[in-house]
């Protein structure tokens, strides 16, 4: 076991190196434009995209011509949401009432900003709020749909929780009620099985590097019929992607994604079940281990291979700092300027001293047994560390109930 | 984010852990002056404990810290810093001394405004029970 070990993977991944393989030929051999239509080296460069298309098509139950390449998962989100909104609004710019969408509180800062601009630019916004479990249901969506909703954008799994909502359910209440539904699938796709039919989805997000393939690139599927879904391009140039995302493709990059999603889709099966049967250990060992650890989000709904507990008495930064072996990412902000834990967390409805003293920990294609072992017995100690010094885990232990003290705020 | 090796050494070996007693014994103690400061939702919360003898010197101090790596540093050097002192020597320690000894960034500043204010707060504590004029300066007000 090489140290650190890597327990961020919903951060980024390492990319398979099988997919570094794919893509080194489109670097130094086959590197021509694949918009060159009257040469060998435009040919090989097209039929690299036309297979990373298929591939990446296959893998969400989509067709080829549906997906649209992206610099990320973060464009495309803004491409589905502004794109959307601007081809479905109501009235023109300048104007108020251009339409309604429905989004919610715990979703990435990729969906939110680009709801907070299209608010500042005259539509209104819905921020669903979860219940304590982090799921918005079909239920809370069909509650807050108008008759000038255009745009309903709602995660398929959280990324700081783990959390999976009712897509295919929420996707039908969507279609019911003639609106576009767009959900950011960052953390879900290539993870757990996926088919934008059967799911009711008319615009996906995800991301390259997220899947075991490189960074700078993601993909958008964009639905072409039942309904057709149009979107205003954000990115004018040369018309590429079928007008909707111009600029010369990122041809080695395409070619990693479309590879990375062959392998995840060949190996989802086996890699969820191992993933899920090492988080479960993680999770059940530490609350043995320890009294006041809470597994955040709901105990079920939740992606396999993505864990956020806190630890309660503890700064989650003061923790980060004494498992310094292990690379995890801590719900608490402390390092940015405002002092504010995590809003997701705080989304949940989590007290704030919970959400400050909280970890996330994802494992990837290369997590093993012996590295969640070794982090049971990390985390363990360096809780029981900063327990010993903490204030907060003296007046607990006193039978002193921390949320009624009336702090002196400073 | 690199901390600083003093941080991390006070982190790894932090100096004078502890308390005199449980809160509600030391409430009654004279030679005890408590200072809690900070709140569990802006993610610190420093207790510093100082016991003072008859000269008026502190004897001994000791802290307890929620907080990030820095807020554990500054409460730490604090205890080792106000040792020996007299309560009007302690009262002297600025923040930006902290902020020099750890090579705080500026993010981190607000850690070592706790520590002052758990020294001062702790020393008003000793102050006011053993009938002694407080100081009218007020806290440091600085915005979460």
């Amino acid at each position: 076991m090489n140290l650190p070990i890597y327990m961020d993977n919903a951060s980024t991944t390492r990319t398979d190196p099988r997919v570094v393989e794919a893509m080194l030929p489109y670097f130094t051999e086959t590197y021509g434009n694949s918009a060159s239509r009257n040469h060998a080296f435009g040919w090989g460069a097209e039929a690299g995209v036309d297979r990373a298309r298929e591939q990446a098509a296959s893998l969400i139950g989509a067709g080829p011509k549906e997906i649209v390449w992206t610099s990320g998962a973060t464009e495309s989100n803004n491409l589905a949401i502004k794109g959307a909104a601007l081809m479905y609004a109501k009235a023109p710019m300048g104007s108020e009432g251009r339409g309604h969408i429905i989004t919610c509180i715990i979703e990435h800062k990729a969906v939110l900003d680009p709801c907070k601009r299209l608010e500042r630019e005259g539509f209104d916004v819905t921020y669903l709020e979860p219940g304590s479990d982090g799921i918005v249901t079909a239920d809370l969506v069909r509650a807050a749909i108008r008759d000038d909703t255009i745009l309903v954008t709602i995660m398929w799994a959280n990324n700081e929780i783990g959390t999976i909502n009712d897509i295919p359910s929420i996707g039908a209440v969507c279609r019911e009620h003639g609106v576009v539904f767009h959900t950011d699938a960052t953390q879900w796709v290539g993870k757990m099985p996926t088919d934008v039919e059967r799911d009711n989805v008319d615009l996906l997000s995800w991301s390259g590097h997220k899947i075991y393939g490189p960074g700078g690139v993601g993909a958008l599927y964009v639905r072409r019929r039942r309904p057709r879904v149009r979107l205003q391009a954000m990115i004018d140039g040369g018309g590429h992607e079928r007008g909707m995302r111009s600029g010369t493709l990122n041809v080695p990059g395409i070619v990693g994604f479309g590879a990375a999603c062959e392998i995840c889709e060949n190996e989802m099966e086996s890699e969820r079940e191992r993933l899920l049967a090492l988080r479960l250990k993680l999770e059940n060992e530490l609350k043995g281990l320890m009294d006041v650890v809470e597994v955040n989000g709901h105990s079920e709904r939740r992606l396999p291979h993505l864990t956020n507990i806190s630890f309660g008495f503890v700064e989650g930064e003061s923790l980060m700092m004494g498992i310094k072996d292990i690379a995890c990412s801590s719900g608490s902000a402390c390092t940015s300027a405002s002092l504010e834990p995590s809003y997701v967390l705080k989304g949940l409805g989590l007290g704030d001293e919970l959400a400050h003293s909280s970890l996330r920990l994802s494992l990837g294609r290369w997590s093993t047994e012996e590295e969640v072992d070794f982090a049971i017995k990390e985390i363990h100690q360096a809780v029981e560390h900063l327990r010993a010094l903490s204030p907060l885990y003296d007046l607990h232990n006193e039978g002193i109930d921390i949320t009624k003290i009336v702090w002196q705020s400073h | 984010m690199a901390y600083s090796e003093k941080v991390i050494d006070h982190y790894q070996n932090p100096r004078n852990v502890g308390s005199f007693g449980a809160s509600s014994d030391v409430k009654e103690r004279k030679d005890v002056g408590v200072g809690i400061v900070g709140a569990p939702e802006c993610g610190d919360v420093m207790q510093l404990q100082i016991k003072v003898g008859d000269d008026g010197v502190i004897e001994d101090a000791k802290f307890k810290c929620f907080g990030c790596g820095s807020a554990i540093a500054s409460s730490s050097l604090a205890t080792e810093w106000i040792k020996g002192k007299s309560v009007d020597e302690a009262l002297e320690i600025k923040n930006t001394r902290i902020v020099e000894e750890l090579s705080l960034p500026p993010v981190k500043i607000h850690c070592s405004v706790l520590a002052e204010d758990s020294i001062r707060t702790a020393i008003e504590d000793y102050k006011k029970k053993n009938g002694q004029p407080v100081a009218a300066e007020a806290g440091h007000g600085h915005a979460h």
